[in-house]
């Protein structure tokens, strides 16, 4: 087997040197009845690497990837072009194969990139601090609300109809069981009243700008709110991009940013691995989930860097700690600081206008269709569209015509009826003309 | 063992290297000291080209950004230089043994790599319509195929995203199974010799934690468990093989233990690499399990991330598998993605999801790999690989116990070799200086202070993937290592690591006063220190502006 140098001569060897008489003895404390035959597992033998390919690839030809066909799904996770240069540099050994820097005199590497990452992320969403990331955008938010239970000691978390609904699925589960979690009602195009829904009980408010219908939503009055309640706004972002467009998060008021970092430097991966971005005020900081890089100085006071305040963290404090999190995403984090390095103040704010003007271009010319009716006055690069069809049926007939037209909302809330004609569609420096004409062709023949 | 007769044999530190020799550059050879982005970048530049374009500000609804975001602008080749030299900073196994205990630093085929950058698995989104996506799900079928396959469990949830995360789920899954009986069991059980993440999930799920005492032979005191269980204990979480590196031989009975009081039976498979393809651990009676993809699977660490956890689960707990579910029908596979859509497919009658646990269907990226492992591998690979793992920790521990001490060496132990620091008594050498010491070897240092059950923890782990050669040398090191500590000769300890990118980092100081990102403000001071580091006398003002003379 090809990745495994130990020979026969070597492990009888090495049997010798440990005065063992065969395998078996080694796995003398597994009792007789529990080890089983090779026979016992109905699976194949050892494959070459050509076999391996041959086969996987055969499995992934069945798929039609984004950059096949005309694409304009979002909903949580978008396609953009991801430079060259990312996904060489995370391919390097020392960054691909390294562990997390807990020796920090051999991970420099690793833990000044994530210095980079924590100030990008901050500079990014207008928030002091921010950790050196969590899985994903989902876990991020139901983190971030266990933190706001516990800074408040409150258990009411209430989450606008505008948040994802896998998000809102994920903080339920979890954030659940230390709390009663209210979700406002789905008003798709509109802000709903979720001021009225705060009382005294309330830990915080989580509310998503964009939203899940790509609306904008406007977090200040809500902050205001909020803080006048003694509770905590919570803002989730699932395109980080257009925080290049948009004010900030912080900027609005919020205490705590919960986002989805896929969209710099990491593929769509058919839902994973992604990025969990979070950041907050410097008076949370304690009480913050995951991991975090400080900076600091050798013996020789030569700068560097190492994993700091671990007494949060689960490897210390146990059944104390204020998250379970160990593995989180590291090598993802790495591919986002890289592109956003690339990018920089000029490429990323020069990204999401491309992306606002796209999206605003093709929202033009759908909604100029009979049966085609704009939902969200207001959007970065996605928007929602009212069809005169159920949507979903019809994502799937375009589909088979080689058109990935968008997300059908009822597939994200299949109990919500209002939905059933929504469909939600992405487009992003990606989308060309040509994609643009096919989908409005495909919508004009079949509404 | 034989030693090279060409390697020469320190017994006692020569000369050490010319550390005060003070480059111009502030580097040495290939060492470069390398500053933020924030240091190094300008307003103006950037590294991806893009369109122009004119938007106007009538959709936005009046958020339009107002000020900058303060991001540093660099061209790709600066981009990449950073990284590059970044990346020159840091240990790893593809440079070197790798010998964290607990952690499985094996080889990372790059072959599983491309799998996962296959346009039709990196470039497809979870979202797509199901007709465009069915090579996807029938890999994450086939992966479910080989995974309760090895572990002889009938279910198993794919989405979690880590080993923690996974816990989480069998938790969640078990806390779920005993509502459904009507009961409530606030207690979870958790032996000290437990990784973190243990006690941390169960209070995370809502649980107290119980801790139950390890025998003197670092196996789990299986009656003082027994004696803890009751009415109100949920379930156990015990680590088979555990962290002492032994297998918990009693397993089975204290499975049925378990069961008699009404509780679960949660097994922390973080040590599955021992006993892939040997053992099931269905047949031992546990309830839920998760498997780190990124450990027994081989899918990369990429310095701390990502992963996967999936979980298996029993015949008791599988009902209560979280969203999505993986269902295939005439019309190939479907994922259930919503409590509404259970009732379209009456073959999963029965299920009753307690959740979600993440947005969308789990690691793909991580799946593709991991897959890719399984079929290089085979059914005789996967079991040959925790025989060479086994073997490997064996021979290490069979060749250092007489000069280290291994607190449970009489016996043979699983996939990592366990010694305390007795052996170091009386020397004024700790567990870290020996660890740090490896460093300047040219070794990562094991894990070092866990599991918690021993004093002064050291917990090797070479893993499959290393030679014979490749074990000897890093024996040779460690023996010598330890009697130079021994013998009072403790000069290569004082201080070390001296030959790495930095030497002991001062931890209290960086959490006394947390400095978590790079500011403006902070620009000057923190500038000082870079000159300081870089170049040792050049004023910052001469830096600048020759930094600008070069811009123009």
């Amino acid at each position: 087997m090809r990745y495994l140098p130990l020979t026969p001569d070597d492990r009888a060897l090495m049997l010798k040197k440990i005065g063992a008489p065969d395998m078996d003895a080694l796995f003398r404390d597994v009792p007789r009845a529990a080890v089983v035959p090779l026979s016992a597992f109905d699976l194949p033998d050892t494959q070459g690497e050509l076999e391996v390919e041959r086969a996987l690839s055969k499995l992934a030809a069945k798929n039609i990837a984004a950059g096949a066909a005309p694409f304009f799904c979002g909903a949580g996770a978008y396609r953009h072009h991801v430079p060259s240069a990312v996904d060489h540099l995370i391919q390097r050994s020392e960054f691909l194969t390294s562990y997390t820097p807990y020796q920090p005199e051999i991970a420099q590497g690793t833990l000044q990139y994530l210095f980079e990452f924590q100030t990008q992320v901050a500079l990014l969403t207008g928030m002091e601090v921010a950790n050196a990331s969590l899985y994903d955008g989902s876990t991020a938010t139901a983190e971030a609300v266990m933190m706001a239970q516990r800074i408040t000691r409150r258990g009411k978390a209430i989450l606008s109809g505008g948040l994802h609904p896998h998000y809102a699925e994920t903080v339920e589960t979890v954030a659940g069981l230390s709390g009663v979690i209210t979700r406002a009602p789905v008003t798709p195009g509109n802000a709903e009243d979720i001021i009225s829904l705060i009382d005294d009980q309330t830990a915080c408010v989580v509310v998503q700008s964009p939203d899940v219908f790509g609306l904008i939503r406007n977090l200040r009055p809500i902050a205001e709110a909020a803080h006048a309640k003694g509770a905590l706004l919570i803002a989730v972002v699932t395109e980080i991009v257009s925080l290049g467009l948009l004010e900030s998060p912080g900027a609005q008021g919020a205490d705590i940013v919960a986002a989805e970092g896929q969209s710099l430097g990491n593929g769509l991966n058919f839902g994973g691995p992604y990025v969990g971005l979070f950041a907050t005020r410097e008076k949370f900081l304690r009480q913050m989930p995951g991991r975090l890089t400080g900076e600091t100085v050798d013996v020789e006071g030569r700068r560097g860097y190492v994993l700091t305040l671990s007494t949060r963290e689960q490897h210390i404090r146990r059944e104390k700690a204020t998250s379970n999190i160990c593995t989180n995403s590291g090598l993802c984090t790495l591919a986002f600081t890289i592109h956003l390095s690339l990018l920089g103040e000029e490429g990323f704010t020069g990204l999401a206008r491309l992306n606002h003007a796209k999206a605003c271009a093709l929202a033009d010319r759908l909604s100029a269709i009979a049966g085609a009716q704009l939902v969200t006055p207001a959007f970065f690069n996605e928007f929602t569209l009212k069809l005169s069809k159920p949507a979903a049926p019809l994502v799937d007939m375009l589909a088979k015509k080689g058109v990935i037209a968008g997300v059908p909302a009822s597939r994200l809330m299949p109990h919500e009826k209002s939905a059933a004609n929504l469909l939600i569609v992405a487009a992003t420096e990606t989308s060309t003309d040509g994609d643009f004409a096919a989908l409005e062709r495909a919508l004009k023949e079949i509404l | 063992m034989e030693l090279d007769p060409n390697r020469r044999r320190v017994t006692a530190p020569g000369p050490m290297p010319p550390e005060t020799l003070r480059t111009i550059s502030g580097d040495r050879g290939l060492d470069h000291e390398e500053k933020l982005i924030f240091e190094i970048g300008r307003q103006g530049v950037t590294g991806v080209d893009l369109p122009q374009v004119q938007i106007s500000d009538a959709r936005l609804a009046g958020l339009r950004r107002k000020s900058a975001i303060g991001l540093p602008g660099l061209s790709e080749p600066e981009v990449i230089r950073h990284y590059v030299r970044l990346s020159r900073m840091n240990y790893a196994i593809d440079a070197g043994l790798y010998p964290l205990g607990s952690c499985t630093m094996k080889h990372n085929p790059r072959l599983n790599e491309k799998m996962a950058r296959l346009p039709g698995f990196g470039d497809l989104h979870p979202m797509a319509p199901r007709s465009t996506t069915q090579g996807a799900l029938a890999l994450i079928s086939e992966l479910m195929h080989w995974l309760t396959t090895l572990t002889g469990m009938p279910a198993v949830a794919m989405s979690p995203k880590a080993g923690a995360h996974g816990e989480l789920c069998g938790l969640l899954a078990i806390r779920a199974a005993i509502a459904a009986r009507g009961e409530t069991r606030p207690r979870i059980l958790v032996p000290e010799s437990a990784h973190g993440t243990n006690p941390a999930t169960a209070a995370f799920a809502g649980f107290t934690v119980d801790e139950v005492p390890a025998k003197p032979n670092g196996h789990v005191d299986a009656e003082a468990l027994k004696a803890k269980l009751g009415p109100d204990v949920a379930a156990i979480m015990l680590t088979n093989p555990n962290t002492c590196g032994l297998f918990e031989g009693e397993v089975i009975e204290i499975a049925k233990a378990v069961h008699a009081a009404g509780a679960y039976f949660y097994c922390d498979g973080a040590n599955f690499n021992a006993i892939a393809g040997r053992v099931r651990p269905g047949d031992l009676g546990i309830d839920a399990m998760h498997i780190n993809l990124h450990k027994t699977f081989s899918t990369p660490h990429g310095g701390g991330g990502p992963g996967a956890g999936p979980v298996v689960l029993s015949a008791a707990l599988a009902p209560f598998a979280p969203l999505p579910l993986l269902v295939v029908d005439g019309d190939g596979f479907k994922l259930i993605e919503d409590r509404d859509e259970l009732r379209l497919f009456p073959e999963v009658g029965g299920a009753k999801p307690f959740g979600r646990m993440c947005a969308f269907h789990g690691q793909m990226g991580m799946f593709v790999r991991a897959l890719a492992y399984m079929l290089s591998h085979g059914r005789d690979g996967v079991r040959q690989a925790s025989e060479d793992a086994v073997l490997s920790a064996n021979y290490i521990l069979a060749s250092l116990k007489d000069v280290m001490s291994a607190p449970f060496g009489e016996g043979p132990c699983m996939h990592e070799a366990l010694f305390d620091d007795s052996f170091l008594e009386g020397s004024g050498v700790t567990t870290l200086d020996f660890a740090k010491a490896m460093i300047d070897e040219g070794y990562h240092p094991m894990t070092m202070y866990f599991p918690l059950v021993v004093h002064g923890a050291m917990l090797i782990e070479p893993t499959e993937s290393e030679s014979r050669e490749s074990l000897d040398r890093f024996i040779h090191v460690l023996r010598e290592l330890a009697l130079e500590a021994k013998a009072g000769i403790t000069a290569r300890f004082e201080g070390a690591p001296r030959l790495a990118p930095r030497r002991r980092l001062d931890e209290t100081a960086a959490a006394r006063k947390p400095v978590l990102r790079w500011s403006e403000e902070r620009f000057a001071s923190a500038n000082e220190m870079v000159q300081r580091t870089i170049s040792g006398d050049e004023r910052p003002e001469q830096k600048r502006r020759a930094v600008d003379t070069v811009a123009e």
